[in-house]
């Protein structure tokens, strides 16, 4: 008797810790809908995915490096030194976007270098190596314009004009609506999130190189003793997160048009919270891109639900601290009961 | 001499698992009591109750004839039972000088109020460090002593409680010869206050040059009681290894072609070169005591460590791993010791557990084919006979023994040139051992195998040669039908004759 009712509970638990967060992302959906006009819309839908997107795409990088078992602080540094970086390129040297595309991610892919070296080589706790990236690119992305945004006429510290201009085919990646169903309906930004989502998903579950990282997570030691080259996928893992941030960073470039220095600052803690509700989906109690998506979405929807509830945009980051905490509630707690029953 | 600590009956469970089966002996003042015993013999268990870090479940304990049950590791500090740990980083705070360290029970305790007192505690500390022979000044951070003075200023932190009883668990695994003779000065004079010592080593030096008796531990009960002088070592090694002979019989093969040799060989700066040959086919079982060099073996095999001098051979090839990637890729497989620690990833299946190493062979274009891995697991599970529902269940799921199965059975699948066994059977019931046994001896007929054991029974099971390591070189050779067991275990507990100088290398585990 006590044994089927235990099985019962168990079943529960089971249950509530694979789609516990869903049905939660479901019932918030459902409740906006009804509480708030015009968040049933497609329109709606869109602007959700497009401020979804630019966090989901450093989310996705960030979860590479906390599969390995390391952890990125310098995504959002990267971003907005992408969007620096692209704007100086196309404003002050007056080059094309292909150019600025170029440079941006070689710059991401370069920091991504420096911070494996510093973990693997130089043997710097990844927080600290991370963080320690993040403060120097925040300093570094102000030093050419004196700490000043990059907009076209702007006087240069040496006295002259810049005359560049973001060029249409960059500002079209942050812009640009494809039609589908109805007219300007896609932005770019969600495409680009969408392609990149499904690459990191299918690397990270379905070829080699996912798997060795996952057991370098979970278990360094015997992976090494498995002939795993652990500093090798440690550094692919920082590398692929860079280069994703300096994506992100382009994105936001190109919807802003300028490079703006004050922008970006939330994006690190939003897209590590999303990676880390992603814990929560399907009770992976893991780092996993599907989760990382969903938990971005989340967050996107509870925000956009919430203004358009009217609710005053200083409660925001409560609400989001909120439903992280709750998130990792769900993924700690309940998936330990299950490992020990 | 009168008794110090006097142990009745003690008994104790983990779970289900009975450790300890009444465990009777006494500790005389003014005596070195050295306990002997070989891993999982319950000596570690038997420590932490002394010094109250685990309650016994039944029997008695009286230190000088009041009864003694600590409730709290300080408890037992306070009624003069003190401990040094294994560890010496368990015995010291690194980032503190001196003085702090030695006085850190006081401070913690708050009897020293809110304010440092930098000058008084300087002298007290002083005072300690003096009577362990400590002679850096107090000032110096802990992190720059080298380890045996670290391993001092631990002595001196349990010399502060004044102690009756004091237990020093394998204080020596990490010093030099030379350092351990302060130690031992030391000890001679406590014992000469009168203070009960218990000591626990394996180094067969240190218990030569010490123990005034000697107590042997195996599989949780106390196995013979050596105290007429002179010592009889290889009989207390006898007691603590066991020889039950068991019914397996080894039909023991001697191969003809060479798989692996090595010549010239020095695991560690100063001990003595020697040369090893495993031939195809052969089952080699390589035994000895901890710290005897099996594990720093293991790790020149693989490329974990380079030879201090020497070479080595692969067939016909020289073999020079610098990584483990590069002994697997020459075929040479090392399915290593602590399983938790080594083998095991927590968070995969076993299927996803067992093809760790060749995932390359799992995938095409670096994509994976799960149904390969799946077909491959389940065979393996049932060649093994592993206990479990499906190659989906989770390794974390599976008793210790089918564990240690998946473990071994990730190396077992491919075909190797050499398969080099780490203590295969820590850990693991007897069903298990015997069903991983016969695997390893039924399938060994390509390749060489080697397998390093600290239990003699093991290796009589296995083994077709069984070699002896001490002090981080071979000094015997025994083919097993007819084994002369005195001869081995004096060879086993050979104590320093075979080193080359003082210094002893510091035994590190892959």
């Amino acid at each position: 008797m006590s044994n089927l009712s235990t099985n019962k509970t168990n079943s529960r638990i089971d249950f509530a810790i694979r789609y516990g967060f869903l049905i939660l992302l479901l019932g918030m959906v459902v409740f906006f809908s009804l509480a708030a006009e015009g968040f049933a819309g497609p329109h709606s839908a869109v602007f959700i995915f497009q401020s979804v997107a630019i966090t989901g795409i450093l989310a996705l990088g960030v979860t590479c490096t906390l599969v390995v078992g390391g952890f990125d602080l310098s995504i959002g540094s990267v971003a907005t030194s992408s969007l620096m970086l692209s704007a100086y390129v196309m404003v002050v040297w007056e080059q094309s976007a292909l150019v600025a595309i170029v440079l941006c991610l070689l710059m991401g892919a370069l920091t991504g270098l420096v911070n494996g070296w510093l973990i693997v080589r130089m043997r710097v706790p990844d927080l600290l190596a991370t963080l320690g990236m993040m403060f120097l690119l925040i300093g570094l992305q102000r030093i050419p314009t004196q700490g000043r945004s990059i907009a076209t006429g702007m006087t240069l510290p040496d006295g002259s004009v810049a005359n560049g201009t973001f060029s249409p085919a960059f500002l079209a990646l942050g812009r640009h609506r494809f039609d589908v169903f109805i007219e300007r309906f896609l932005p770019v930004s969600v495409v680009v999130l969408i392609i990149i989502a499904i690459l990191v998903f299918l690397f990270l579950n379905y070829t080699r190189h996912g798997r060795l990282m996952y057991a370098i997570g979970s278990n360094e030691r015997a992976s090494a003793l498995a002939g795993v080259r652990v500093d090798r996928y440690k550094v692919i893992a920082y590398v692929i997160s860079g280069v994703l941030a300096s994506i992100g960073g382009m994105l936001m470039s190109a919807r802003l048009g300028r490079g703006d220095i004050a922008s970006g600052n939330n994006l690190l803690l939003d897209s590590v919270a999303a990676a880390l509700i992603g814990y929560a989906v399907l009770g992976a109690a893991r780092p996993n891109a599907f989760g990382t998506a969903i938990g971005a979405l989340f967050v996107g929807i509870l925000l956009q639900g919430l203004t358009m509830m009217n609710a005053p945009y200083y409660t925001q980051d409560f609400v989001k601290g909120a439903v992280l905490v709750l998130a990792l509630m769900f993924t700690f707690s309940l998936s330990a009961r299950r490992h020990n029953r | 001499m009168s008794t110090a600590l006097r142990v009745t009956g003690i008994q104790k469970s983990f779970a289900s698992n009975r450790v300890l089966h009444g465990i009777d002996f006494d500790l005389a003042a003014g005596e070195v009591t050295v306990l002997m015993g070989a891993n999982g013999a319950g000596k570690s268990t038997l420590v932490k109750i002394l010094s109250g870090v685990h309650a016994h479940d039944s029997g008695l304990m009286s230190l000088f004839g009041e009864p003694f049950a600590p409730a709290t590791p300080s408890d037992a500090m306070e009624k003069g039972v003190v401990t040094v740990h294994q560890s010496i980083n368990e015995g010291v705070v690194p980032d503190l000088d001196i003085a702090s360290n030695l006085l850190l029970e006081t401070l913690a305790s708050g009897a020293s109020g809110f304010w440092l007192n930098r000058s008084a505690m300087r002298s007290k500390a002083a005072e300690l460090a003096k009577t362990v022979g400590l002679h850096a000044s107090p000032d110096t951070p802990v992190h720059e002593l080298s380890l045996a003075d670290r391993q001092l200023v631990s002595i001196a932190r349990a010399m502060a409680y004044e102690p009756r009883v004091l237990i020093l668990d394998e204080p020596t695994s990490s010093l030099s010869a030379m350092e351990a003779d302060r130690l031992f000065d030391l000890i001679d004079s406590l014992r000469a206050q009168g203070v009960a010592i218990l000591y626990i080593s394996h180094r067969m030096s240190d218990i030569k040059r010490l123990a005034d008796r000697i107590v042997s531990m195996r599989d949780g009960k106390i196995s013979g009681v050596f105290k007429d002088a002179p010592l009889n070592l290889s009989g207390a090694v006898n007691a603590m290894l066991g020889r039950v002979v068991d019914e397996t019989i080894i039909s023991a093969n001697t191969g003809q072609v060479p798989a692996i040799s090595l010549r010239g060989i020095t695991l560690t700066p100063g001990t003595r070169p020697f040369d090893l040959t495993v031939t195809e086919g052969e089952v080699v079982a390589i035994t000895g005591l901890v710290g005897s060099g099996k594990s720093a073996l293991a790790n020149v095999l693989f490329g974990l460590a380079q030879p201090v001098t020497g070479s080595m051979q692969l067939g016909q090839q020289d073999y020079r791993p610098r990584t483990p990637g590069d002994a697997i890729a020459a075929g040479v497989f090392l399915c290593p010791r602590d399983r938790t620690s080594n083998a095991i990833v927590p968070d995969f299946n076993l299927a996803h557990n067992l093809t760790l190493p060749f995932l390359r062979k799992y995938s095409r274009f670096s994509w994976l084919n799960q149904s390969s891995e799946q077909t491959h697991s389940e065979s393996v599970i049932q060649q093994l006979s592993v206990v479990c529902q499906s190659a989906e269940d989770n390794i974390g799921t599976l008793s210790g023994g089918n564990q240690q199965k998946i473990v071994v059975g990730r190396w077992l699948a491919e075909p190797s040139n050499v398969l080099i066994l780490d203590e295969p059977f820590q850990g693991v019931d007897i069903q298990a051992r015997r069903d991983i046994g016969e695997q390893l001896r039924n399938s060994a007929e390509h390749r060489a195998t080697i397998v390093l054991v600290s239990e003699l029974d093991e290796a009589l099971e296995v083994a077709d040669r069984i070699l002896v390591l001490a002090e981080h070189t071979l000094v015997g050779e025994h083919f097993n039908h007819d084994v002369d067991m005195d001869r081995l275990l004096a060879e086993v507990a050979s104590a320093n004759k075979v080193m080359a100088s003082e210094v002893t290398g510091h035994h590190s585990h892959a």
